[in-house]
């Protein structure tokens, strides 16, 4: 086989990551080995870098390296929408498509009494807060079309309920759709006709 | 609709099999264990879902060398033949190609369906009221593709209730929302289920057949089935109470049962002798059948296991002479050729050796 041992964990490692497998990972790190100075070498500061620094913002959960992330911290985000996502996979998603000018809240993940998820282990306590402290008008729940999804989208709703205006994404999220694998278009779509829950 | 070439590799117990064939019948016969009923399940997959065994892809790889299979084969239907292609790669989940495209189950669906009778729903009418409700959910898949996803959608939810009520959490809006998703599913399959009772005994009602009448009604293992999506959502609300007690949810479809009668005699089908269970059977699925072609324009394919083998003569020639009329391809099996005598040259003859080879009369 190819190398010696570091170069072996690298590529077992790196096959580790979504859409790499062990195939893929060697030739992967044999490219950044021949482009050592171009890239290999910008790639492992840039890692090291992410790595001290990467955090979850503590107001919406969003990924980045201060404690509150840049969109929380842009004021002219504050215009009263609030879109709520399962995961950061999926506010990434959203702001790729560039329609949506508020703020975003991710939970987390999805309740699932059988994964033994509730709603605690969800930033469902934090989005409540969220609402009065930042003057929310809208809630729009783009949670995906799965069952968890849809559960957690009516739990959200259940609750917030005569407080705020509610809405969610319309056509356009397949059934069982991950917002994640959706084009940007197929976003902008869904996002412009979201209807009230 | 029917299907012109088959071709097995390693599927159960066949290494590598060839069959050509025409819209006729096609009567398989040979000694038990030669694979015959692995011959139509093959042929069964053409329909969507998971076959007539409901067996996992990798139970379907020849044993010992489990080296993953693959089922071709010609279906013919309105237009063009379609080239369909089933194949597994060791143990994984099977990939359908139709005209050497990937196609999703939805898409075979519009190709290729076939209804089938096999032995072990011989004990249907006396046992537990799952496989009736299974019997009835196939049937209504049948006619509503939606029905599966509903199916789906509407067990996941209850699962996650009956997890709920397992571990007592008491967190009301969690159960309102999955109780909302449990009423939008479950009124759905219920409505679908009546509606394919309905275009049952629609197409028994008008239909020439010597197979006696059975008459379908659904009932419920306990109580009433709430009818529509706010009763269904009013009934679970309700239920949490009891259902917290149980540890289960104890209203909604999954507690649905078919109750049949013999209609000409007015008995209970549990009650029947077994050769007129099965033909209580045989005349649902000669039903299922026709009213599947008044609704997609074709014939589906028709499989039927060991079916001869609780008819007298009378009724097995009544049966032969019903699928000729039909037109349909029916691929039937039995352990001798004598079984198939009364088909005469209407239908294809295959012989199966018990070392599994196949050979065309
Ligand atoms: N995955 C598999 N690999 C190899 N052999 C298998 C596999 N699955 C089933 N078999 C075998 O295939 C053989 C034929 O089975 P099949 O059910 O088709 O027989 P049959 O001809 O219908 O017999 P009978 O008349 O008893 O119904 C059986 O001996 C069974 O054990
Ligand atoms: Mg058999
Ligand atoms: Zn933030």
């Amino acid at each position: 086989m190819s190398g010696t041992d570091e170069i072996e964990r690298l590529i077992e490692l790196m096959s580790r990551l979504p859409g790499l497998g062990p195939r893929s990972a060697r030739r992967a790190v044999l490219h950044l080995i021949r482009k050592r100075a171009l890239l290999l070498k910008p790639l492992a500061q840039s890692m090291q870098v992410v790595a001290d620094t990467a955090r979850e913002c503590l107001n919406c959960g969003n990924v980045g390296t201060s404690d509150i992330c840049a969109l929380c911290e842009d004021e002219g985000r504050a215009n009263g929408l609030l879109c709520v996502v399962e995961d950061v996979a999926d506010l990434w998603a959203m702001e790729r498509a560039n329609v949506f000018k508020g703020r975003y809240h991710v939970l987390g993940g999805t309740l699932s009494a059988l994964d033994g998820i509730g709603p605690d282990d969800l930033r469902i306590p934090q989005l409540k807060q969220r609402i009065t402290a930042e003057a929310v008008s809208e809630v729009v729940l783009a949670l995906n079309a799965t069952i968890d999804g849809q559960t957690t989208a009516h739990y959200i709703a259940d609750q917030l309920e005569g407080t705020v205006t509610l809405t969610s994404l319309a056509q356009g999220v397949p059934i069982g759709g991950e917002l994640d694998y959706l084009d940007d278009g197929t976003i902008t779509a869904a996002l412009n006709a979201r209807k009230p829950l | 609709m029917y299907l012109s070439r088959l071709t097995l590799s390693h599927f159960r117990s066949h290494k590598l099999a060839r069959l050509e064939v025409d819209s006729r019948p096609v009567a398989i016969y040979g000694p038990n264990g030669a694979g015959k009923t692995n011959l139509i399940e093959a042929v069964s997959l053409f329909s969507p879902g998971r076959g007539l065994r409901r067996a996992s892809a990798a139970e379907m790889a020849r044993r010992p060398e489990a080296v993953g299979w693959k089922i071709a084969g010609l279906v013919h239907g309105a237009g063009e033949p379609h080239e369909v292609e089933f194949t597994s790669e060791a143990g994984a989940a099977r990939v359908v190609q139709v005209d050497g495209k990937s196609a999703s189950q939805v898409q075979l669906g519009q190709i290729a369906r076939a209804v089938w009778l096999v032995p072990a729903m011989d004990r249907l009418w006396i046992e537990g009221a799952e496989g009736r409700r299974r019997f009835l959910d196939r049937v209504t898949l049948s006619f509503a593709p939606d029905h599966a996803q509903l199916s789906l959608d509407y067990e996941k939810a209850m699962r996650e209730r009956n997890r709920l009520l397992k571990e007592q959490v008491r967190d009301a809006h969690w159960y309102k929302a999955l109780e909302l998703q449990m009423a939008r599913a479950g009124a759905r399959i219920d409505a679908n289920r009546r509606d394919a009772l309905e275009r049952l005994r629609a197409a028994q009602e008008g239909a020439e057949t010597a197979f006696p009448v059975a008459e379908l009604e659904m009932v419920q293992s306990e109580g009433a089935m709430p009818e529509g999506e706010a009763d269904l959502l009013a009934a679970l609300q309700e239920s949490r109470f009891r259902d917290l007690a149980a540890g289960r949810t104890l209203v909604g479809p999954h507690r649905s049962d078919v109750y049949g009668v013999f209609a000409a005699k007015g008995v209970p089908a549990a009650e029947c002798s077994t050769g007129e269970q099965k033909a209580l059977l045989i005349s649902l699925i000669l039903a299922n059948a026709r009213a599947l072609s008044s609704e997609i324009g074709a014939i589906p394919i028709l499989l039927l296991d060991e079916v001869a083998a609780h008819l007298d003569a009378g009724r097995r020639a009544a049966l032969y002479d019903e699928i000729c009329a039909l037109g349909a391809q029916a691929w039937m099996t039995g352990t001798g050729p004598e079984l198939f005598a009364e088909l005469g040259g209407r239908a294809q003859v295959v012989e199966v050796d018990q070392d599994g080879s196949l050979r065309q009369l």
